[in-house]
């Protein structure tokens, strides 16, 4: 069977490498409604993702970062209303029935969670696992599937496989637990990988083990991968694009040097002044935005980040697009920041603005 | 009000007296026993090996290490939640692990506890003001009005509205505001220390950025001691005096945290700098993280020798053979390893890859 051992191989050609988006999303609304109260989550975000390209979505809670990639994978609850366009592959996502969902969050697309040990069954060994990702999406037999556990396992860079497979999740660390979980994600040889803060529960030094086999796997595989981040550190080290999203929108989007390199959106640039720096002397105080984002429940007269940004003035109470105002560096800001401005007033450490809620 | 006072004056009375430590810690070991399937001993858990510190009044001492380095067990240890197994603990003229268990409530007041997940302290079905009056009632004989107007204070120190928030209850806060929350509940009592057991792992960039900002001001105006639990190391580095590393149960390295994260001289130190993934503000360029190969070995069953050896880039034979002990290498600074790095991060002493022997290889 053809599926062992040379998939590794055979993937590289599959639907060409070329500037053709492998997952193209246009205008992507996501809408809850509770307790009769309308909760737009995502308003209007599109993007394109390449083959063999990591795009890093960043950005607080609440910002629907999450909301986004779980309407491209169809796993938002029924009171989750969705439109707009998610192409991957040629296949229009968004109305696509259940069943059908389920076979293209097998074969094309695939994610993995923050919390590996909440991933796994515990009661089933590792190996069990993994087979039954590659039994759900290929017609092979049980050799055949136990030839191909240990293939991904290597392909995941698990050390001592052979002795793996029999193990429970719980004998397992967490960064090997996390392996498990990738490996049941590209059982099916997916397109487009999306990683949902898939290292934010690992040590400094896991994470960057984890990381490195991402990377890794996008150059052998020519998988797409997606990741949601709130660090901006690791979205900087480890993607070729970032998107920054604030109260459902997209309000920064660059390749990431040029986007770190040249910050104009006021909400990115106190993003980025907020990080504990390791050049910082001990006990500076960072400087901080205060306030809250915006309520979802309920809806913004212009730039949502207006009540919290030092430079809005009454031009900010018409929403700015995000535009591409600068070669391949796109921002929805009407008073663009230069340079190390920062334009947050740096509040004083004890003061937080009444919550929003 | 008296109690603000109060506490200025302790603040003062803190800072004043920076000789004596306020905490000294020696020699502590915290074993446990495993036990496998149906109750059968698996064998001894080497959670902490002989770790000992000095914490100054007015100081931020960070701990940083892997999950199951024994940061967390450190801290219980210290403040004898679970005895330790051996070693000590001096706390205002008194061994606290003589303390008997009945007098250690007392001793609590003056150590408190910030957890990574707020909402998880904080009794859901109890309103704000409850939550924060709560150790007051059983620990100070202050009477209702006295404590309300306390707990006001406490909401305001914390830099939440009283009149907002007095009558929330925990799931009508946002994350940032829980976490403070808890921390007004933790300096309700006054305490000398606070422990703060990865409390800001679980925040967002700009709330963490806030209350790491709250735990500065409150050091500065309570004159609080902090012992700073985190993984992150550049939150670490952000708020604490020294930082000391742990490995496994044991000390890698402890110091002033400008020099160790200057020039770190234990591998391990350096290995953990290096996987943080960083980002200059300034000009936007990122630091792509170095891997440190491997997981953390099993407490059960310690390597030999020096603990880090089996990841080490840079072991010899006598890392396996002999047990490095903690070393000088400057004021404050110890580290324990068999050929510690240079500013240049080469190892030192002899190894065929330090500075002297390349050299020599090059001619």
């Amino acid at each position: 069977m053809s599926v062992v051992g040379t998939s590794v191989e055979q993937s590289a050609p599959r639907g060409g490498v070329g500037d053709r988006p492998v997952l193209s999303v246009e205008d992507l609304r996501v809408t809850f409604t509770r307790h009769g109260r309308r909760i737009r989550a995502v308003k209007g975000v599109s993007f394109d993702v390449q083959r063999g390209r990591m795009l890093a979505i960043i950005g607080e809670s609440g910002s629907g970062k999450s909301v986004t990639v779980r309407a491209l994978m169809g796993l938002l609850p029924p009171s989750a209303a969705v439109s707009g366009s998610a192409v991957l592959d040629g296949r229009q996502l968004v109305g696509m029935s259940d069943k059908q969902m389920r076979r293209v969050r097998g074969m094309n697309i695939s994610m993995i969670f923050q919390d590996p040990a909440r991933s796994l069954n515990p009661t089933m060994s590792v190996g069990a696992q993994i087979a039954e990702a590659v039994r759900t999406h290929q017609q092979v037999s049980r050799p055949q599937a136990a030839e191909r556990v240990l293939e991904l396992l290597r392909l995941v860079r698990m050390p001592a496989p052979e002795k793996r497979v029999h193990q429970f999740p719980h004998q397992l660390s967490g960064g090997m637990r996390q392996r498990v979980v990738i490996a049941i994600a590209l059982a099916s040889e997916p397109d487009v990988l999306v990683a949902d803060e898939a290292t934010t529960a690992l040590d400094v030094t896991t994470q960057a083990q984890i990381m490195d086999l991402l990377v890794d796997l996008r150059e052998r595989l020519g998988t797409a991968v997606v990741m949601i981040s709130h660090d901006l550190g690791l979205a900087a080290s480890y993607a070729d694009e970032v998107m920054v999203m604030y109260a459902g929108q997209v309000v920064e989007r660059a390749p990431t040097q040029t986007l770190f390199s040249n910050v104009r959106m006021p909400y990115t640039r106190a993003l980025v002044e907020a990080i504990p720096q390791i050049s910082h002397p001990s006990h500076t105080l960072l400087s901080v935005v205060g306030g809250h984002p915006p309520d979802p429940g309920r809806p913004v007269q212009g730039c949502p980040f207006r009540p919290r940004c030092a430079k809005a003035d009454d031009t900010c109470l018409t929403a700015p697009p995000l535009d591409m105002h600068e070669p391949e560096h796109s921002y929805a800001c009407w008073h663009p920041v230069t340079g190390h401005e920062v334009p947050v007033a740096a509040a004083p450490a004890a003061e937080i603005p009444g919550g929003t809620r | 009000m008296t109690d603000t006072t109060v506490t200025t004056e302790r603040a003062e009375e803190r800072a004043g007296s920076s000789a004596e430590p306020l905490l000294a810690v020696r020699n502590i070991v915290q074993e446990f026993e495993s036990r496998g399937p149906g109750g059968v001993k698996e064998g001894v858990i080497h959670a902490v090996s002989d770790v000992s510190f000095d914490l100054m009044p007015g100081e931020t001492l960070g701990i940083v290490g892997e999950t199951g380095s024994g940061k967390s067990t450190l801290a219980r240890a210290v403040i004898q939640v679970e005895r330790p197994k051996s070693g000590t603990v001096m706390f205002q003229g008194r061994d606290l692990t003589t303390v008997r268990h009945r007098d250690l409530k007392k001793v609590w007041a003056n150590f408190q506890m910030v957890y990574q997940d707020p909402f998880g302290s904080l009794n859901p079905r109890w309103r704000i003001e409850d939550v924060i009056a709560e150790p007051l009632v059983s620990h100070t004989r202050l009477t209702a009005g006295q404590r309300r107007e306390r707990v006001r204070e406490l909401l305001e120190l914390v830099g939440l509205r009283p009149e907002t928030y007095l009558r929330r209850r925990p799931m009508e806060l946002s994350g940032g505001q829980a976490q403070r929350v808890a921390i007004a509940r933790a300096i309700a009592l006054d305490p000398a220390v606070i422990i703060c057991d990865e409390a800001i792992s679980s925040l967002d960039v700009l709330i963490q950025a806030q209350v790491i900002n709250l735990f500065e001001t409150l050091r500065r105006e309570l004159g609080l001691s902090y012992l700073f639990i985190a993984h992150d190391l550049a939150t670490v580095k952000q708020v604490s005096d020294r930082v000391g590393v742990l490995y496994l149960g044991q000390l890698a390295e402890i110091g002033p945290s400008e020099e160790i994260y200057r020039a770190p001289r234990h591998p391990y130190t350096k290995a953990l700098l290096d996987s943080v993934p960083g980002l200059d503000p300034d000009t936007g360029v990122a630091r792509r993280p170095v891997t440190l190969k491997g997981d953390v070995p099993s407490p059960l069953d310690p390597p030999s020798g020096c603990r880090f050896r089996t990841r080490c880039p840079f072991a010899q034979d006598v890392c396996a053979e002999r047990a490095p002990v903690l070393e000088d290498m400057g004021p404050g600074h110890q580290v324990s390893c068999h050929f510690p790095l240079d500013d240049q991060g080469l190892p030192t002493r002899g190894h065929p890859l330090s500075r002297q022997a390349l050299d020599v290889a090059t001619g």
